[in-house]
């Protein structure tokens, strides 16, 4: 209601009051995707602050203060990850948990939008349940998967399954959440056109919400990468995070942080594209 | 507020049945049905061993939450005033933040070694990322209303800090204590399931070394029940801070 009424009043305060705000406005609306200027200030000063904490590690390994038992100074880092990806000795196990990774978030995905679709049109069915979606990252939700390992066995079955029940209520409850945002002038456009539910929701409604699917994609994408890496981690046969353990056990801290930097460039890479897109998304919705 | 009992009432229902019905597919090999386990947890609490384990995972779990509560809040407060900051450090908070920090736990182990510090360090970044996160959003997301009544009363930063900027953003930031804490507990019990000696995690652990499914089942169940309680604990104080707003 509030809402509603908010540009009224502001329609009433004078001119300069009105021109002050928005030039407020542009300044709290800053962010990196707007204006080149901004852009390099921002990210330069990122940079500087990755180059210095990599710099203060490199150092403080090299001097001793970490010993190698602990953690390898940086530059060994990179050059471990460099030999792993020219010698291409893990591409299997890459390979394992990219697959793995990928069908979990889309499963995740597409179950998520039809299961938050269904409830959103069955209230009933909605209100009953949303306690348990609310709780249900409450819960460590990760103590399932022994019980999945003897269920599925530990090839790549269990692993996916748990990645997908990881990631597909957050995509839920995004679902959800976008579908109760979409305006109601839009949602009649559809009725306008005569479209029967099923196209009114695919064509119009869910579109509609993309700003709180990106959200979900990005959330379910993050689960997945949690639910595979941490399973493959505790109990599995392959993997990126089976690589990581076993280096550990074996003091191969050369593989084990090799391994972790390209696990960690991998997830910064997939997390800045979806967050470039979900800014996008936001921008072009009118939203922040 | 009758149908929202009932709904409650047909949740629960509904739980037991798709477990009881999982417990008819899968055979108890897999799982423990529902009685069981019921009657399994029951014979746990009474024994002293369960308590142990519990009391050295509550003890990682509080302390963990302490640290990561304490430190969230105060980078979030700060990257939330500061905008440039806060736009540098959100790209890197959130990076870490969706960063599987399992995979960390090798080099918290080898900084810490076993025990309890490597479960309470393991805890506390598991909870620091999304209350940092969420306080930071919240401080940001304060109306900028606020901001200006505050200059017009020429307050003092940190009186603006405690009576304007921290009562504004308490509801987002308990949302984000929530979340934090649900992931320490998680960080506390995965710490405990890959390597520890004592605990929770650890004791369904070595139940299911010994294929004990009664135990693996009745253990996950209490701690389910651990969670959501303070979960919805939490819930009630946040709502209340929602009412007062």
């Amino acid at each position: 209601m509030e809402g509603h009424r908010r540009p009224i009043e502001l329609s009433q305060t004078s001119h300069n009051e009105n021109k002050g705000r928005r030039h407020a406005r542009f300044d709290t609306d800053r962010n990196p995707m707007i204006g080149w200027p901004h852009l390099s200030k921002t990210s330069r000063a990122r940079a500087m602050i990755l180059i210095g904490a990599v710099l203060a590690l490199e150092l403080l390994c090299r001097s001793g203060i970490i010993d190698r038992v602990t953690m390898i100074p940086p530059s060994e880092m990179f050059a471990a990850l460099w030999q792993i990806i020219r010698t291409g000795r893990f591409n299997q196990d890459i390979l394992f948990t990219t697959y793995n990774i990928a069908a979990a978030s889309l499963l995740a995905i597409a179950a998520g939008v039809l299961l938050g679709a269904a409830l959103h049109a069955w209230p009933r069915a909605r209100n009953v349940v949303s306690p348990l979606l609310s709780a249900y990252y409450a819960v460590p939700t990760f103590v399932f998967y022994p019980l999945l390992v003897i269920a599925f066995g530990t090839g790549r079955l269990a692993l996916i399954v748990m990645g997908t029940l990881f990631g597909v209520v957050a995509m839920m409850v995004n679902t959800m959440l976008g579908l109760d945002h979409v305006p109601p002038a839009i949602a009649k456009t559809g009725a306008i056109m005569r479209l029967d539910p099923i196209r009114r929701l695919f064509l119009i409604r869910l579109p509609a919400a993309a700003p709180h699917l990106i959200t979900g994609i990005k959330l379910a994408v993050a689960y997945g990468v949690i639910g595979i890496v941490a399973g493959e981690f505790i109990l599995a046969t392959a993997g990126i995070g089976k690589r990581v353990s076993l280096a550990y056990d074996n003091f191969d801290n050369k593989t084990m942080y090799g391994m972790l930097l390209m696990l960690l460039i991998g997830v910064m890479c997939i997390n800045g594209l979806l967050t470039i897109w979900e800014k996008r998304l936001h921008r072009r919705f009118g939203q922040r | 507020m009758k149908s929202n009992k009932l709904d409650q009432v047909l949740l629960v229902i509904a739980i037991f049945a798709v477990w009881q019905l999982l417990y008819v597919a899968a055979g108890p090999n897999v799982i423990s049905s529902p009685a069981r386990t019921l009657t399994r947890a029951l014979e746990l609490l009474q024994t002293s061993n369960f308590w142990v384990n519990a009391a050295s995972t509550g003890i990682a779990f509080g302390t963990a939450s302490v640290l990561s509560i304490a430190g969230g809040v105060v980078v979030g407060l700060w990257l939330g005033l500061r905008q440039f900051a806060g736009d540098v450090a959100d790209p890197i908070l959130g990076a870490l933040y969706s960063l599987p920090k399992i995979t960390l736990y090798p080099i918290i182990l080898l900084i810490f070694g076993l025990g309890l510090s490597a479960k309470v360090a393991f805890g506390a970044i598991h909870g620091f990322f999304p209350i940092a996160i969420f306080t930071m959003g919240a401080v940001r997301n304060v109306a900028p209303v606020y901001y200006r009544t505050a200059r017009v009363m020429r307050l003092p930063p940190t009186v603006t800090l405690a009576t304007i900027m921290v009562p504004a953003a308490l509801p987002e930031i308990l949302a984000g204590v929530r979340i934090g804490l649900a992931l320490t507990l998680l960080g506390t019990l995965i710490g405990e399931l890959f390597a520890s000696t004592s605990g929770l995690g650890f004791a369904l652990i070595r139940a299911t070394d010994i294929h004990a499914v009664p135990d693996i089942t009745a253990i996950t169940f209490l701690i389910f029940l651990f969670a959501a309680s303070v979960n919805s604990f939490l819930h009630a104080i946040e709502r209340r801070t929602l009412h007062n707003a």
